[in-house]
This record gives C-alpha cells, structure tokens and sequence, in this order.
C-alpha cells in the first residue's frame, strides 16, 4: 500500500524533512515494520498512531538510530534526513542523534542538578566553551521547555525531585539544548496526568515553530489535538499517512476508520 | 566537508562527513571500550597464569620414581628365635631392616655391571626411600612366613632421585646438596637404564598417609582425602537440613517483625564474617567447651557447617522465592493447608535450586582452609581415622589444610606435592560445579 | 552407652511409634478413613514426633550442661595447693580430663578393670607410664590431687551418662505412651504435627543467631581473660609486636598497630589492583561485550571466585612472591624476601576481581534503562553515557561492593599467612615482608596453646578486632546497596 500520492499533494508548501523508503525492521525472527514509506515534513507535529504493539515507536527509534542499541534488531530500506540516507555507513550515530532528540515514554532525568541535566547535551557536544554560554543555553532551553518559570531558584536540586509532569518537561528541555532539528517523542504524556498532559500538548504545538516534531501516542483526542499530520500504523503496517483533520473525519482505509470508531485496537 | 566552523559545528554539515568534535569523542569512546578490554583481559591472564604455575609445578606429583630390587630376608636377622612369633619380630626395628637394603641395593649393582666412581655405602643405602625399611618390616610382619626368603619388592626411590628426573635435581646442584650426591644420579640413570627403576603413576599419592619431612616421596592424600570426606559428609548431614528448614521458614512462614529482621541481618552479615573467625568459635566452643577432640573431622565439619548455613540459606531463599504464588494458592484453594502446601508443592519445585546451592555451598566448604589450622587439623597425621561414626572423632587431616601444612616444609618436593593437591582439590571442585551447572541446566524452569 | 546407639534406638522407638500412631488411628475409625480428622499418616507422624524429639531435645541439653557442671564439681575439689605457682586451675582441669581419657582408653583396652581404676595409687603405679601405652602421653608425672580428681571425674561422668541414657529413655516412651493415648479420631492430629514442625523450623532459623552470638560471646570472654592479664591501651595503641617465646615472661610486647598496618596496606593494595580492573571488567561484559563474548568471559572470571584462597596462598607462594622479588625487589634494591605486602596484595586482588565485578554488575545492570535511552538519545556516546549517566548513579552501589572488598580483604587469612611473611613491622616499602592481624591470629593459635598466657588469649583479642571491623564495614555496605537497590525498585 502506497499512501505518498496522497500525503505529496498536500505537502506541496513544506519541505520535507524525513523521508523513509521501504523500511524493513526485524527483530530476530520478528518482521517488526514492513516496508513503510513516509515522508514527514519540516516544521509540523506528526502524529503515529496505531494500536499497541503496531509498530509506531519500533518506526519512531529508527529515525534517530536508537534501534543500534539493540542487538537483534535489524533495519533494511531507507531513512533521509535532508537527503541524506541516516543509515549510511559514514554516518555517525551520536552526531545524528544530536540532530534528532527523542524524549521518552517515562520521564527519565538524570540523577543530577536540573541545571546539568539541561547542560549535559551541550557539554559532550561542545556546544558551549564558557559558563557564561551554558548558562544561557540551559535558561533558553529551560524556557523552550516552558518550565523556567517553575525552576529558576532551584537550578542545582535534583531533576529527580520535580513532578512527573515538569520532569517530562524538564527532558523536553534537555533535549531541545543540543539545538536538534527534529524532536522525537514517545508517548510523552502516557505516564502524566491530565493537566501535565495539557502543559506539554501546549509546549509541543509551541515547539513546532523551530522543530519538526514526531510524536507517538496511543489517544487519537491527542493526535487530533497537537498534530498537522497522522500516520496510522497497523501490524507494521503503514496504513494511512495524511492531514490530522482528513485521517480523522474521512479516514480512506476502512482499518483506519475501524481503530478511530473504536472498532479495534 | 571540513569547512563547519567551530561556533556552529553540525548545523552547516553533512551527517555523511564526521566533524572534529565528533572525531574525538569517538575516539574518547574506543579508549575507554579498550580500557574495558584490557581489564576482561586481564582478569582472563591472571586466571590462566595462576592455573598454568599449579599445573606446571604439580602435575609432576603424578609420576613417581620406583625401584624394584629382590631383597634377601634371613632369618639370623629378623627372627632370631626362629619361632615367627610376632610379639618377638617386631623388636627387630626398622633399623635392622635398612642394612638387607643396602644389600639387596649393592646386589643389583653388581648384577647389572654398573660401576660408579666415589659410590659409598651409604648412597647406595641411601638411594631409596627412608620409608622403605618401615614398608619391608610392615610386609614381613603380615607375612611371616617369608622370612628366609628373597623376595622382590618395588620401593619408592628417594626424592631426591624423582627430583632428578622431574628435573628438580641436577648434577650441580647435587654437588651442594647433602641428601644426594652425583654419583647417585649415575647410579640412577645406569639403574634406569638396567630397567631396574622405573618411571610410573604415582599411586601412593592418593593412598597414603602423610610422612614427615625427610621423606616427601612417600607422602600421599589418602588421610586428607578421608577426613574432607568426612567433614563433607557432616556439612550435608547438618547444613542441609538445618539451611532447608530455615529458610522455609523465614521465607513461607515468618511475619515480618523485629525478631525476622534480627535473623534476616544475621544470616547476611555471617555470610561477610571473615572464616578465620569461625576457626576461633571452633576452638573456644567446639574443643575447649565442649570437650571434642582437636584435629577431628566432626568439629572441622561443625565449624564449615556454620560457615555454609548462610549460603544455603541463601539460595535456599532464591529458589524458594521463584516459585510462583500460583502454585501456592493454588494448593491452599483445593484446602491444602499452608505448611502442606509448602512440603508438597513450592519445596519440590524448589529442590534443584536448594540442591544447587548446596552443591556451591559444599564446594566453598571443601576449599577452605583458614578456621581448619585453627582446630588442630594442621597436625601431622599418618594414621587414617577408623570407620565412621566413631572415625569422626578420630584425628584427620583435610585436602586443603595437608597444602597448606606441605608448603611449610623445607624439601622443596613437597611443593610439587602441595601442587599436585592442589589439582586434586580443583578437580574435586570442578566435578562439584560440573555437577551444580548440570542440574540447574536440567531443572531450571522459567515461570 | 555411646550416644550414638541412644540416638538410634530413640529413632527406632520413633518408627514404633509412627506404626502405632497409623494404626491406633484406623482403629478408632473402625477402619474407614473418612471419619478421622486427619490422614491417618498424621497421626504416626504425631507419635513419632513426640517420641523422638523431647528425647533428642533431653540428650543435646545433657551433653551441653554435663561438662560444665562435672567441671564445678571437681574443679572444687581441687586443693589450691595442688595448683603450682605456673599453672592454673583450668590447666590443672584438662590434666584430669586428659587423665581420666587414659583410663577409660585402659578399660577399653581390657587392660584394667573398672574396679581396678578405682584403686590406683600414685605411690604403687607409674599412671604416666600406664596411660603412655594406650597413647595418652602427659606432659609430667601424675600429682595425686589430679589421680584422685580423674577418678572422681569418671565416676561421675559414669553416673551422668547413665542418667543421661536413663532419661533419654524416659523421655521416648513417655512421649510414646502420650502420643498414644492422645490418639483417637477427633484428635487434630494435622494441626498438632504442623505446629511442631513449624517450631522446629523456628529453632533451626535462630541457629544463625546462635552462631553470632557464640562467635560474639566466646570471644569476649577470652579477651577479657586477655585484658585482665595484659593493658588494653597497650595492646591497642602499641607500635611493637614481639611476644616472647618463654610462655609466661610478661615481657611480651603485644601492640596491634604493626598489624593493623600490615592488614591496611595489603588491602588498600588488593583494592587497587581489583577496583579498577573489576569495575572496567563489569562495565565492558555488560555494555559492550556481545552476548558470545560475554557467555564465554564472564564465567571464566567467575571461575577466580570459586578458587579456594589456598590455591591463591601457594600461587603468592611459588609464583608472584619469586617473581616479584627477582624482577623488581632485587634489582631495585628494596628487599629481599619473596613475602611481601606486594605479593599478598596483587594475589589477594586478583581473587577479589570477580568478587568486585560481579557485584558491580548486578549494580550497573540495576541502572533502568531509561537513563541511558536518554543519553544516548542525547547523542551521547557509550562511553559519556556510561562515565557521566550510569556510573554517577551507581556509586552508592559501587561504594557498596568497593566496601565488601574491603572487608574480605581484611579477614582473608591464607594468602597473607602464605604470601605476606610474618614480620611486624611499621614500613612503607610495599616489596618488605609484614604480617597482617589474621597471620597473628593463625600463628597464635596453631601448636600448641595455652589458654593461661597473653601471648595465646590475644589472639582472640585480634579475632574480636578483627570481627568488628569487619561486621562495621559489612553493616554499612549491606546498608548502602539495600539502599540503592530500593532506589530503582
């Protein structure tokens, strides 16, 4: 199943950002994702939905080469990140990641200050030479991550020490230090409570403005809620890839139209 | 390509080329990745180092170097009443045996044309073993009969001989020692030649008992294995059953208050207690307080008992733990009660894992040497212990503790000797583990 | 009678009992197993149960108490003349005990008579020759304070043993004929039998803290002994080690600190050997080893932990000690012995190695994952995520076992008596000879002992220590991994 026709006539304004071509993934035995296409444009949140266990976060850590980490994991086809093929030999994993931050289900700061948590990404980057300027990047970050307001007289406390919800910020921040161009997320508010899950979903239509966001979530209300764009993901499958609004009021795959009437997943 | 500016590294470049930044870093990470190699290494070095030295000096013990002479026994000597009996033969001591020795020794000499410049008498007497004399007495005093014949006998040849051809000893350094000289190893090798000594497995070495520092070449295990048996065998009987027993307890039984939590801190902190510590609770509680006899394998088995308990608790714990409680509450539905749901269903599933502990716990116990030296098993002991159970109370020797006492020794034979044991107590500990690995193989289950 | 056949007979009045117990049940069924409360096994269990444990119960009490008591009692009758100005009365004591041995062995022998023993005098035999020929050789002659006390002590051994057996007996068949009688359908025998399991179970669970506490007891009351015999400041705050040979010539210098500093310095070298390479080991087996490499290295390291501390004592001994001395001590002219505070420590962490991996292992593997997902997620490298993210969250862990290691090297015995020498001294040249407080400990109490003199008894002022050292750092390091484990729980 080929949905780019339809996702390229609308995208004609973006640019693209991420380009995947006949993604394989395997897990050992497992054929975990089969043969995605997608292309993700710059600037815009896209959402990946699907139900559990469809693939959506194992297609998620491809694209910032988190999947290296495991061993049996295997990808075959390609991912371009501006053209180029991130799963190229002469690429390097650490500088990509450090172009495309990913923040996780579970909000895991480091048993640090709040300050080196946000500091830890520049510092072995070499973002910065001087405190002066790691100062200022952790307040810019702290502020991108909408929780300066709520730490600035508490820099050196532990980040483990905050709430569930401002520590999921607190990772946001961290990760937007290292100036990425896309921001990977992973359900981020599946561990939060509603009102944490409201300041993040308003965090993250901020974000949109510098980053190409990817989020994966398993509530079709917050897809429908922070993204432009939604791929629905089924057995691996790339079902259906399209504006949020189309996916959800006029969904071309009946799979698609099942999973948002609540028919499976 | 390399044209990024420092300022803003990755931002103008291409992911396909790796900056300088990167670069180091990466490097950064193989050395550290090296540092860990080098550890692994190391330890895998110091393993095969330390293995390779005991085999090297101990696996010699295996061989041993015999003569066998005909020994011409008169009775003029041995039985000078004439009428065999025992209570009158055995006044003929040792000392009256080693000249028939000698004799037989010269007779072979001359027998095989050897000549050999500088030889006296007492080199030629001393070329065997000073265990011999003793061995020939034994031999005659069993068989009485054989007085007034000649008979043929193979004796151990004098360590400083088996040296000789284990490489220990040369003609060099033969010249400074006063327990051998030169002429002896021609006479050896004209010997070896006439196929009168011989080269062969050493048997003794398991077999005998240990003998006293003038003659390595006839101290054997037999003794240290006996007694470590012995104490192996007072581990089980009480370790196990003492360990099992607890640990039900505090694991299926116990509610959760002060005095659990005194036992549980207890049984984790015996298990760091140094063992020296418990060769003092031996020696002030077993044999000062209640009266046992040192040396003795039932107070070496007492004491390791003691040391063992915490690591069967242990794992006795750990296996009773990874039975499910489905299977317990499966039991109590069906109206078992608690203590027969224990016994009949979590203690079964538990039992290659209780068995495997036990196995490592009895292992750790046959190594250990420390808290033995303190109660008297250190001792020099010859005599095996009798039969059990009476033979726990005899004294005995264990495998570790006879390494320990043949590397005080000065004749440096006995540090091949102390080697050989050595491989023999690792042999015996592979066997254990061997065993431990296969049964936890055989029964593991996953839940 | 020998303990042995009590404990036997007693069991096989156990098995009457479980037969008569079953078949006492039935019959109060009339046969049919339905009405009884419980199965009929729990009922022969029950009898069984009764017979033999207040019997085993009364024998181990017996035989814990007999000595003591015996010991008072002729201990008393001990004249104070009868003790020498150099001796004591508890060494007068294991003379009568030693004596009294002999004759029983005369009697076993067949060579006297129970009667005959009775009337032994010192004037008419020579009782060191007679016991000499059935193996109990005594230091001196006889005094007739101790003949006549090693009669009485058999005497009275005799009798208690009798009564010993009497009771024992007393004990089964009474627990047997009650057990019965107990015995009908309506008798819970299940609950009865689970009961008593239940606190023998208890029983065997506190021998752990009997065992502490005999360890703790014993050797407090010996170095008191110690203390009354020889200053406590002296001994603690002493720079000299030098007891003298002559027994009691109160010119014995016994000052801990050489040891201490003995033991301290072989450690911190064991530490420094094993730490590093432990640590880097366990790091590069469970981060970066590939699941081949890691099967195949990780047990053989492990391997080094299951060597018993002799093997690594006659390694120091004919391996590191010869080599170290003639590769660095010797050309570097700083000593000449093959013992050494160097040869100890390296052998001592070579075995602490697996001891410190394995532990930092379970520790680092304890560490979520999360955490490094999101270094690395960061574009962290391994080596940046392992240094500044998993290894800074381990440390209290890492401390922990750093710790452990610590208090094995301090109480480990066999490497140091075989590879560290037996000179105290106060030194900073790792290649000299020195000894450690567990040495002591060993060459105080091998050979012969006399528990009279402060050169024996300070062994167990050493062992006390030496014991509370260790259980400090134990108590603390259990304390900080319990600690840090809860963290990530």
């Amino acid at each position: 199943m080929n949905n780019m026709l339809m996702s390229e006539k609308k995208l004609e304004t973006t640019q693209t950002k991420i380009s995947a071509k006949d993604v394989n993934v395997y897990y050992g035995d497992t054929h975990a994702i089969k043969d995605v296409n997608v292309e993700i444009p710059e600037k815009t949140v896209t959402a990946f939905i699907g139900p559990s266990g469809c693939g959506k976060s194992t297609f998620l850590r491809c694209i910032n080469r988190m999947n290296d980490t495991i061993d049996v994991c295997r990808v075959t086809g390609d991912i371009l990140l501006d053209a180029e093929d991130i799963y190229d030999k002469r690429v390097d994993p650490v500088q990509l990641r450090a172009k495309v931050g990913m923040v996780f289900q579970k909000p895991n700061p480091f048993p640090k200050s709040i300050y080196d948590n946000v500091a830890y990404g520049p510092r072995i980057h070499g973002l910065a030479k001087t405190k002066a300027e790691i100062d200022e990047i952790v307040e810019k970050s702290l502020r991108r991550g909408a929780i300066w307001d709520e730490v600035k007289d508490r820099l050196h406390a532990p980040g483990t020490g905050l709430s569930g919800g401002q520590q999921q910020r607190l990772c946001i921040a961290r990760a937007v230090a290292t100036e990425p161009e896309v921001l990977l997320m992973d359900e981020p508010c599946s561990a939060l409570d509603p009102i944490a899950t409201a300041q993040v979903e308003e965090l993250i239509d901020d974000l949109r403005s510098r980053y190409s966001v990817v989020i994966v979530t398993h509530s079709m209300q917050q897809a429908a809620r922070v993204s432009q764009k939604t791929a629905f993901f089924h057995l691996g499958n790339l079902v259906e890839f399209g504006d949020t609004s189309d996916i959800f009021t006029n969904p071309s795959d009946s799979r698609t139209e099942s999973y948002i009437t609540g028919r499976i997943g | 390509m390399s044209d990024a500016t420092p300022q803003a590294p990755r931002k103008s470049s291409s992911l396909l080329s790796v900056d300088t930044q990167t670069q180091k870093r990466n490097s950064a990470e193989n050395r550290f990745k090296n540092y860990g190699l080098i550890a692994v290494m190391a330890g895998l070095l110091a393993l095969v180092i330390l293995l390779t030295s005991i085999l090297n000096n101990g696996l010699s013990s295996f061989q041993q170097s015999f003569v066998t002479i005909e020994v011409e026994l008169p009775e003029a000597k041995l039985d000078k009443s004439g009428t065999r009996d025992l209570t009158v033969m055995s006044k003929v001591t040792t000392f009256g045996y080693a000249p028939l020795l000698t004799a037989a020794m010269q007779a072979v000499i001359e027998e095989n044309g050897v000549e050999i410049e500088g030889l006296t008498k007492k080199e030629i007497g001393g070329f065997v073993s000073k265990d011999s004399a003793a061995q020939l007495r034994d031999f005659v005093l069993a068989n009485p009969e054989v007085v007034g014949t000649t008979q043929s006998f193979t004796f151990l040849a004098n360590g400083r001989i088996d040296g000789y051809y284990k490489g220990r000893v040369t003609a060099a350094s033969a010249e400074l020692d006063k327990n051998v000289s030169p002429a002896q190893l021609q006479l050896a090798d004209a010997l070896l030649d006439a196929g009168v000594l011989t080269n062969g497995f050493n048997t003794g070495f398991f077999t005998k008992g240990d003998a006293s520092g003038q003659r390595p070449e006839a101290a054997g295990l037999g003794v240290a294995i006996l007694g470590s048996l012995y104490m192996m065998i007072v581990v089980l009987c009480l370790a196990l059953p003492i360990g099992v027993a607890a640990s039900i307890y505090l694991e299926e039984f116990a509610a959760k208050n002060r005095f659990t939590d005194l036992i549980e801190v207890n049984i984790a902190n015996l298990a760091a207690v140094p063992s020296i510590v418990f060769g003092i609770l031996g020696l002030a509680i077993f044999i000062n307080f209640a009266g046992l006899p040192q040396s003795a394998p039932i107070v070496g088995g007492l004491v390791l008992t003691l040391m063992t308990l915490p690591t069967i608790i242990i794992a006795t714990r750990a296996s009773l733990k990874s039975v499910p409680p489905s299977i317990r509450q499966a039991a109590l539905g069906i109206g078992a009660s608690k203590m027969q749901s224990v016994f009949h269903h979590v203690l079964p599933l538990a039992a290659p894992g209780i068995l495997t502990g036990t196995i490592i716990g009895l292992a750790q116990a046959l190594g250990e040497t420390a808290p033995l030296l303190l109660i008297g098993m250190v001792a020099f002991v010859k005599e095996f212990p009798g039969a059990p159970p009476e033979g726990f109370f005899d004294p005995a020797s264990a495998l570790p503790v006879q390494v320990f006492n043949w590397t005080q020794r000065s004749d440096p034979a006995f540090v091949e000797r102390a080697s050989g044991a050595i491989i023999v107590l690792l042999v015996f500990l592979i066997l254990m583990n061997a065993i431990a690995v296969l049964l936890r193989r055989r029964f593991e289950r996953r839940w | 009678m020998p303990v042995i056949w009590i404990l036997l007979i007693v069991l096989a009045l156990a098995a009457v009992g479980y037969v008569l117990g079953r078949r006492r049940a039935y019959a109060s069924a009339e046969g049919e197993i339905r009405k009884l409360h419980s199965l009929p096994a729990y009922y022969g269990y029950n009898a069984a149960m009764l017979t033999a444990v207040p019997a085993f119960f009364v024998i181990a009490i017996w035989l814990i108490a007999q000595p003591i008591l015996i010991d008072a009692r002729i201990g008393a009758l001990i004249p104070d003349s009868a003790i020498s100005e150099s001796s004591t009365r508890g060494l007068v004591m294991s003379d009568v005990r030693r004596v009294a041995e002999g004759l029983d062995k005369l009697v076993a022998a067949g060579s006297l008579t129970d009667e005959e023993t009775h009337n032994l005098h010192i004037e008419t035999t020579d009782i060191r020759e007679l016991l000499g020929s059935v193996g109990t050789a005594l230091g001196s002659d006889v005094a007739p304070e101790v003949l006549s006390a090693a009669q009485d002590y058999r005497v009275l051994s005799g009798a208690a043993s009798l009564g010993m057996t009497i009771l024992a007996f007393v004990a089964a068949i009474g627990g047997l004929y009650y057990s019965l009688k107990q015995t009908n359908k309506d008798f819970r025998a299940r609950n009865t039998v689970e009961s008593m399991v239940l606190s023998l179970l208890v029983v065997a669970s506190t021998i752990a803290i009997l065992t502490t506490a005999g360890i703790v007891l014993s050797m407090l009351f010996e170095t008191r002994n110690f203390f009354s015999q020889y200053n406590w400041a002296d001994f603690y705050f002493g720079t000299t080690w030098s007891p003298s040979f002559s027994g009691r010539g109160g010119s014995s210098q016994l000052g801990l600190l050489p040891l201490l500093w003995g033991t301290l310095y072989i450690s911190v070298i064991a530490l420094l050997v094993a730490v590093p390479i432990g640590l880097y080991a366990a790091i590069y087996l469970s981060e970066y080893a590939g699941p081949k490499m890691r099967s195949a290295a990780k047990p053989l390291i492990e391997i080094l932990a299951g060597i018993p501390t002799i093997v690594y004592g006659l390694f120091a001994l004919i391996t590191v000690g010869p080599m170290l001395r003639d590769y660095f001590a010797q050309p570097l002219g700083l000593g000449e012995s093959a013992s050494s505070v160097m040869t100890a420590g390296i052998v001592m962490g070579v075995m602490l190695i697996p001891f410190v991996s394995s532990l930092s292992d379970d520790i680092i593997n304890a560490v979520p994952q999360s955490l490094r997902d999101g270094s690395l997620g960061l574009g962290a490298t391994k080596s940046e995520t392992i240094r500044q993210v998993v290894v800074p969250a381990a440390l209290p862990g890492i401390v922990g076992a750093v710790l452990l290691a610590a208090s094995r090297a301090i109480g480990e015995t066999m490497i140091v008596v075989m590879g560290a020498g037996a000179a105290a001294r106060l030194d900073l040249n790792p290649f000299e000879a020195m000894t450690t407080v567990t040495v002591k400990i060993v060459s105080q109490l091998t050979g012969d002992t006399d528990f009279s003199s402060p050169e024996t008894l300070v062994a167990f002022a050493l062992g006390l220590t030496l014991f509370v050292i260790t259980l400090g750092l134990n108590i603390v390091a259990l304390a900080i991994v319990r600690k840090y484990r809860e963290q990530y729980e």
